[in-house]
């Protein structure tokens, strides 16, 4: 799901397996990076991803997710 | 460099789920324990308290809070966590301990407890997460459910007058004495989360330094117990419920308060100190002389209050001891303190006795009329049956029980006062049984009797009901 995307700007990630599609990181992006995909994980929901650009790292989205695991955002 | 990203205080893998996610939380989409487990998971770890921390998971959704956090776990009875986290704390002060609990939880069943924790000033943290709804059990009215709001048992919503109004939980404990400090935050939006963060952090930095109880109120969301999808369920929450809830400190003591102020220093268990309490209880029966039981005695004595029928249970009891058995006695009285009725059961056994209750007796002492009728029935067949002829009328059944009328409380009256009838009960007990010699008795009730000069009155009216079954 994630794009291949530059190291020394900041970027977030989804982990589509752990993802359950609540959509909270969308609401929240000041950016509007963040968008669901049209596939359906194992579980059945269909998961947020990284649209691949203009990330600013401040990591609301990773807050606004409820599963641990689900969003990393690196801030280099 | 900067990460966002799962905090090392929780579970690399949890282990409650099967199927491929197994690092997914049981949690529905959108509910909003997952957001206040990654705060709290947060501040452990950046204050170094994982190792340290026992957290507490109520019943609720989050009942599995030990699936998940790297830490020490207890999981307790519904309502309850902040009595477990009471105890965990004062056995181990050493500990940080977090009482995470729902609306119901916390709010419902566990009111006294939260509120008693709350007005000890327990060094504990509560996170108390306020959904509006018992989320777990399928969407019911909680206490803090709002007003309009419809539910599983509120279908046409809340209302004042039937349901009474949502209940304020961190304004009520504002206002006891005791609490360090009280937060209500919430995660309805990021500037709601950046706020939620440092009061969870402040909450667990307050109970480390010793400053004492610490709550906070996260207004929380419950998409699937609202039917609402998880981005509308965090505005109605915005919206709605935080006109109810206010977000705002309602108290926080936390810099008037020295560090360790409210760190209380309990004994461990120490088994020497309550060894030397148990020899001193049964030093007072006298020096142990094990003696031989012909069979074990599960007794019921009944009359009223102010016969001595407690005391005739303990005196047994006592004798009983010293003979090196096990025994137990178990007193049962109405509200009054003289004249209601009274009975008690009395245990000797040569093996652990594994309830103090008597429902069939082998021994059944009768010092009052409705006790007669109300008891006879229960003793076992062959069983003995004593009674006061004095103050009792009629006849048991002789064919079924070994029967022994003696009129103690005259015997008594004759020996000095009626009040001794219950030894003379005593002695004619021991007799029908051949439990213990008279001389046994005698030398245990020297030991026992505290007023020195009732001693021999005491003794003479044992000897009489020891002599009137025997003789007879
Ligand atoms: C003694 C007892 N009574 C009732 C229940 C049923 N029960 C389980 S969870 C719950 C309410 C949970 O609501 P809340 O504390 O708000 O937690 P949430 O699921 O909303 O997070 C109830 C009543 C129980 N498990 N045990
Ligand atoms: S870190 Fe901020 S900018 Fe980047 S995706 Fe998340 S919310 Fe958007
Ligand atoms: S907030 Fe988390 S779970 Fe929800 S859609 Fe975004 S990544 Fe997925
Ligand atoms: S029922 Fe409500 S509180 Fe329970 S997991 Fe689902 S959303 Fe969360
Ligand atoms: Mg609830």
């Amino acid at each position: 799901m994630t794009e291949k995307i530059a190291l020394d700007v900041p970027f977030m990630e989804v982990s589509g397996e752990l993802c359950k599609g609540c959509q909270l990181c969308l609401a929240v992006c000041p950016k509007s990076v963040i968008a669901i995909s049209d596939k359906l994980n194992s579980a059945s929901y269909h998961p947020a991803f990284y649209t691949g650009a203009d990330c600013t790292g401040c990591g609301l989205c990773f807050y606004a997710c409820p599963e641990p695991g689900a969003i990393r955002v690196v801030k280099p | 460099m900067k990460t966002f990203e799962k905090s090392n205080s929780f579970y690399q893998v949890f282990e409650r789920k099967s199927g491929p996610a197994k690092e997914a939380t049981h949690y529905c989409p959108g509910c909003g324990h997952g957001n206040v487990h990654k705060m709290i998971a947060e501040s452990m770890e950046e204050l170094d308290l994982t190792k340290r921390t026992v957290f507490v998971s109520p019943v609720g959704c989050s009942v599995f809070g030990y699936y998940y956090f790297d830490c020490g776990n207890f999981q307790a009875a519904h309502g309850r966590a902040a009595a477990v986290g009471t105890a965990i704390k004062r056995t181990n002060p050493d500990a940080i301990v977090i009482s995470y609990q729902g609306d119901g939880d916390l709010a419902a069943i566990g009111t006294a407890e939260t509120i008693h924790a709350a007005n000890r000033g327990e060094n504990i943290t509560v996170f108390f997460v306020n959904n509006a709804i018992y989320g777990m059990t399928g969407g019911q009215m909680a206490p803090t459910t709002m007003i309009g709001q419809r539910s599983a048992t509120t279908p046409l919503g809340r209302k004042e007058d039937i349901h009474g109004n949502p209940i304020r939980m961190a304004e009520m404990l504002a206002t006891l004495p005791a609490p360090t400090y009280i937060e209500r935050v919430a995660i309805g939006n990021s500037k709601h989360i950046m706020k939620a963060r440092k009061a969870i952090k402040k909450a667990l930095r307050i109970q480390a330094e010793g400053k004492g109880y610490s709550f906070v109120e996260i207004v929380s969301a419950c998409p699937t117990g609202w039917k609402m999808d998880p981005v509308n369920a965090r505005d109605w929450l915005v919206n709605d419920m935080l006109k109810v809830f206010p977000l705002g400190v309602f108290k926080d003591e936390s810099d008037n308060q020295d560090e360790d102020a409210w760190k209380r220093h309990f004994e461990p268990f120490d088994k020497a100190k309550v060894d030397v309490y148990l020899d001193r209880m049964k030093s007072a029966v006298g020096e142990i002389e094990p003696t031989v039981l012909p069979e074990d005695l599960n007794c019921k004595f009944a009359g009223f209050g102010g016969q001595g029928i407690l005391t005739l249970g303990l005196f047994l009891s006592q004798i009983g001891m010293r003979g090196g058995h096990h025994v137990s006695w178990f007193p049962a009285y109405g509200p009054e303190m003289r004249g209601g009725t009274a009975n008690c059961s009395v245990n000797l056994s040569s093996e652990r006795i594994g309830t103090p209750l008597v429902d069939h007796p082998n021994v059944l002492v009768v010092m009052n009329q409705p006790s007669l009728e109300l008891f006879e029935k229960d003793v076992v067949d062959g069983g003995t049956i004593i009674l006061d002829s004095t103050v009792v009328e009629g006849t048991p059944d002789t064919k079924r029980l070994n029967a022994v009328m003696i009129p103690a409380s005259d015997i008594a009256d004759e020996v000095g006062t009626p009040k001794v009838a219950n030894v003379v009960i005593l002695g004619a007990l021991v007799a029908a049984t051949d439990a213990f010699t008279p001389e046994f008795c005698e030398s245990t009730l020297r030991a026992i009797i505290k007023k020195k000069s009732l001693i021999d009155m005491n003794i003479e009216a044992f000897r009489r009901g020891y002599d009137f079954v025997k003789k007879a």
